[in-house]
């Protein structure tokens, strides 16, 4: 049971840690990070640098969704965006890498704005409905601009370097990765310190009263499609290194619905409720790939069984998660963490 | 007639076949969106569950189109029912994004299930329609798109008539006005609730069998039902005769645009006009405007 | 960032008309109120209050007349604008935000008048960590303790009592720094104890901070209590205005909420205020 967390000042109070507990629980995360790629084998590692992409994109879109109430439908697009700017920046100017990402997050910020224009009219459904069209939009600008993105074949990507080192396999790119979306998660924690994440939650909350407490909706709305697309274009970017290959069907509608539930089965809203949501559903596919081979020497042809068995699993766990746990995963986090608070008093 | 002119008025009138199709989906949408104010998009899927379930009928167990067709009706209806009562009802008073997110899954739910059943290949329904060409003069019009015309000119003013004079209709008006002040007249607006779910989903799996039978079933054809949505974001969530007009005009103009700039031109089109309408009239053409208060 | 409360400010509605279609919500209404007073809108249901107090605070844009605001026309700002210039309200059904802790929600009031961009914000550097523990620190002493909130800052604003949200969203108001308080319905649906409480506060917030303060309320007790003026609205327009004993005694004011008790006088009434629309 935890009696109390007296604190000295009040910027040790407003610290993103404040106990020693979630100091201790961070750096057994830290360690774990680090010793990954030493231990796990090349499909694990190959799995590992995917949430962490995942990651930083979930987190991107809890921004936006989660925390500023604005659902969007576009992820998968914003992404492509990045990543079709990091493959022409390399192709046709070689810049260096961490350049490159950067560029791809400012890009897909200003197109993120863009798609978010019609937040001056529209909201809800109805803008979640619009940034379906931008994506289509998108889709069509890709396959159709074939002078820059080489039409449907899409362009390759030469492996990275990072300062001089050639990120040729993906145990290279994971210590890239990590730090970068480590970084980011990082960012938007801090964001949510400031008065620029209370605008936002303020928006999602009661929009109108917002306003007239002195926050001007529109500009902070198409803030918030800024950051969040500026995530996504840097996930998207860093998609682009690790899979080496750019076409206008690397990031498909379904993408966008694959995001959304991430935080929705994390838990929209909350920081750690991104993370474990893109984690979890990256990695549900491949449990069920497992238990599709281990069920393979009993039912008939169980191969032709697992992207349906995914299909229905995935849609099963948005259904679930909204109807039984509209808080996601990370609401069942903290009443793990409450229930261990109070022990052995409980209710 | 000069043939540029032929060849137009054809496109255009397939282009109003195909928008026929969209007025009927779309009003699947209305329907469910009037009484329950939820956007579902799982209208696509049981469209085209539909289809499938009129290929499972028909061409599975032989039965007559006749005997198959309201059977697959009746089967989209059962889906709604249960879907309604299994998770939209639990979901009541939750904001109207997480219930547009349940009827996401849902829809990936029954394509799952769908692709489990028949397999992702695409199929063609057994004929059904006559394929005697009609010809108005000299223009030719393919006899499906004319049978969709005939159907969408029949259930729309039926949907109209039944919203203005019928019990329900009326029940389901004043729900959609006011649910509590409607619960507190003695409608029972669990059931209006259900029956706008049975009603909705039941049209879309007809309009699941007239696609299919136009171009042919796969687990992937509830794209259509995207098309469909524009139609009511165009013409008003909550207007049947909104739903009409947006289904014929974005028809005509994705055969056009199809036709004269290209294929890859159909969706970007109509999703141009989305936006474009969303700026401009933010409700729909014909939809309600919602008013905000502090 | 400690510094003094800003000078109160002085309110003046000039002419002000409102109408929604056909319905006219405000007629030509005009008043002021002082700096450094309290002063009372009342009136009964439908009288035109909150419809007021939106122009007021910018949500609503009036057809007619100007609003000004230690004699500069605010009339045209937007409600962010007017917020930064010192207007400060509270709301008739709470608007905290259920998503935010009570601190959180308080310290959302200072928004307008912080200066960190996002990026300093993502990386918490600089201006935005010296803002926000600034911050912190003067609504811990001068608003926390204040209005006797120690106990309930963390906790999210969902699970608080009616009277202590009201509280919050006093807090909060006081960290706009604000030039003039409005007030919508202060103690409606309070019990007694709880309006004695609130009623306090206001007018300590008077005391110590100097603020002008406009309220609408129906708890005459209190605005005859606490009111240095008294602004009585009925059907849109101002029948009466005074300090708090002349307006009582008035007999516009008792009629308006009691009604004459003769149908042919309320006809005349009613057919004298569409004359005058």
């Amino acid at each position: 049971m935890r009696i109390a967390t007296a604190k000295q000042s009040y910027s040790s109070d407003e610290a993103l840690l404040r106990t020693n507990t979630q100091w201790a629980w961070m750096g057994i995360l830290a360690l774990a990070l680090l010793a990954a790629p030493f231990l796990l084998d090349g499909y694990w590692l190959y799995l590992a640098c995917l949430v962490t992409i995942n990651v930083a994109s979930a987190t991107g879109l809890n921004i936006l969704t989660g925390f500023t109430g604005l659902v969007s439908l576009g992820q998968a697009a914003f992404m492509a965006v990045g990543a079709y700017t990091v493959a022409v920046l390399q192709r046709d100017v070689g810049t260096p890498f961490l350049f490159n990402l950067l560029a791809a997050g400012a890009l897909t910020a200003i197109v993120g704005v863009l798609v978010g224009l019609p937040s001056l009219r529209v909201k809800g459904l109805y803008l979640a409905i619009a940034t379906i069209a931008a994506s289509f939009i998108l889709h069509f600008v890709f396959v159709n601009w074939q002078s820059l993105t080489n039409g449907p074949s899409g362009i390759s990507l030469e492996p990275a370097t990072f300062f001089g080192a050639p990120l040729t396999s993906n145990f290279h790119l994971y210590w890239v990765f990590v730090p970068i979306t480590a970084l980011m998660v990082l960012g938007a924690a801090n964001l949510f310190r400031t008065r620029i994440g209370r605008a936002f939650i303020a928006i999602r909350d009661r929009d109108i009263s917002a306003e007239v407490l002195g926050i001007p909706l529109l500009r902070y709305k198409l803030l918030s499609f800024a950051i969040s697309s500026f995530y996504a274009g840097i996930a998207g970017g860093m998609w682009a290194y690790f899979f080496r290959v750019v076409t206008p069907e690397s990031f498909p509608f379904i993408t966008s619905i694959f995001f959304l539930a991430a935080i929705i089965v994390g838990g929209m809203g909350t920081i750690l409720g991104g993370i474990v949501g893109a984690v979890f559903m990256t990695l549900v596919p491949e449990l069920l790939r497992f238990l599709v081979e281990w069920a393979s020497p009993f039912v008939p042809n169980a191969g032709t069984l697992l992207s349906p068995v995914r299909t229905v699993v995935f849609g099963a766990l948005i259904v679930g998660f909204l109807v039984f746990e509209p808080q996601g995963m990370a609401e069942i986090i903290q009443r793990i963490r409450r229930f261990f608070h109070l022990w052995p008093f409980r209710k | 007639m000069s043939d540029e002119l032929l060849f137009f008025t054809e496109v255009s009138l397939a282009g109003l076949g195909s928008g026929a199709l969209l007025s009927i989906t779309a009003l699947a949408f209305v329907l469910i969106y009037k009484a329950t104010r939820v956007i579902n998009l799982a209208v696509s899927e049981i469209l085209m569950l539909g289809g499938y379930l009129f290929f499972a009928a028909a061409a599975g167990f032989g039965l007559p189109a006749w005997i198959a067709i309201p059977l697959a009706i009746i089967g989209g209806g059962i889906v709604g029912a249960i879907v309604e009562r299994g998770v939209i009802r639990p979901m009541l008073g939750e904001s109207a994004i997480s219930v547009f997110m349940v009827t996401v899954g849902l829809g990936s739910v029954l394509v799952g299930l769908a692709e489990l059943t028949w397999g992702t290949d695409p199929r063609t329904l057994p004929e059904f329609m006559s394929n005697t060409p009609i010809f108005l003069g000299d223009v030719y019009l393919s006899p499906k798109i004319a049978i969709a015309m005939a159907v969408a000119a029949v259930v729309v003013p039926l949907f109209l008539l039944l919203f203005r004079f019928w019990r329900g209709g009326v029940a389901l008006r004043a729900t959609a006005t006011d649910q509590a002040a409607a619960y507190s007249c003695g409608i029972n607006v669990p059931g209006v609730f259900s029956l706008a779910w049975i009603i909705g989903c039941a049209t879309a799996a007809g309009a699941g069998i007239l696609l299919g039978a136009i171009g042919g079933i796969s687990p992937a054809m509830g794209v259509f039902g995207l098309s469909a949505l524009v139609v009511v974001i165009v013409g008003g969530l909550d207007s049947v005769a909104g739903a009409l007009i947006g289904g014929l005009v974005i028809g005509l103009v994705e055969a056009l645009a199809g036709t004269y700039l290209g294929g890859e031109f159909k969706m970007v089109t109509t999703f141009g006009i989305l936006i474009v309408a969303l700026m401009i009239r933010p409700y729909g053409l014909f939809g309600t405007t919602e008013i905000e208060r502090l | 960032m400690n510094e003094a409360p800003r000078e109160a400010g002085r309110l003046e509605v000039q002419g002000l008309s409102l109408s929604f279609g056909g319905l006219k919500a405000l007629r030509d209404v005009s008043f002021a109120v002082e700096a450094g007073s309290i002063t009372a809108l009342i009136g009964p249901n439908g009288a035109g209050k909150t419809s007021m107090f939106n122009c007021i605070s910018g949500f609503y844009r009036p057809q007619q007349g100007r609003i000004l605001f230690d004699g500069e026309n605010v009339t045209a700002r937007h409600a962010p604008a007017r917020a930064k210039l010192g207007f400060a309200r509270t709301f008739q059904n709470i608007a905290l935000f259920r998503g935010m802790t009570v601190l959180d929600n308080i310290k959302l009031g200072r928004h307008a008048h912080m200066k960190s961009n996002a990026l300093q914000a993502l990386a918490y550097w600089g201006a935005a960590r010296r803002e926000e523990i600034a911050l912190r620190e003067e609504i811990e002493k001068r608003i926390i303790d204040f209005l006797e909130i120690n106990h309930i800052r963390h906790m999210p604003v969902g699970s608080l009592p009616y009277g202590l949200q009201k509280r919050v969203e006093l807090a909060r108001a006081l960290a706009m720094k604000p030039r003039i308080l409005l007030l919508d319905e202060p103690v409606a649906g309070m019990n007694r104890e709880e309006t004695e409480d609130m009623a306090r506060f206001i007018l300590d917030v008077k005391e110590e901070w100097g603020t002008t303060i406009l309220m609408v309320e129906h708890d005459m007790g209190m605005v005859m209590d606490i009111s240095d003026h008294v602004v009585v609205l009925n059907f849109g327009q101002v029948i009466a205005q005074g300090l708090p004993s002349e307006v009582q005694a008035d007999p516009r004011v008792v009629e308006a909420y009691l009604g004459s008790g003769d149908p042919a006088a309320l006809m005349k009434r009613i057919n004298e205020t569409q004359e005058a629309a």
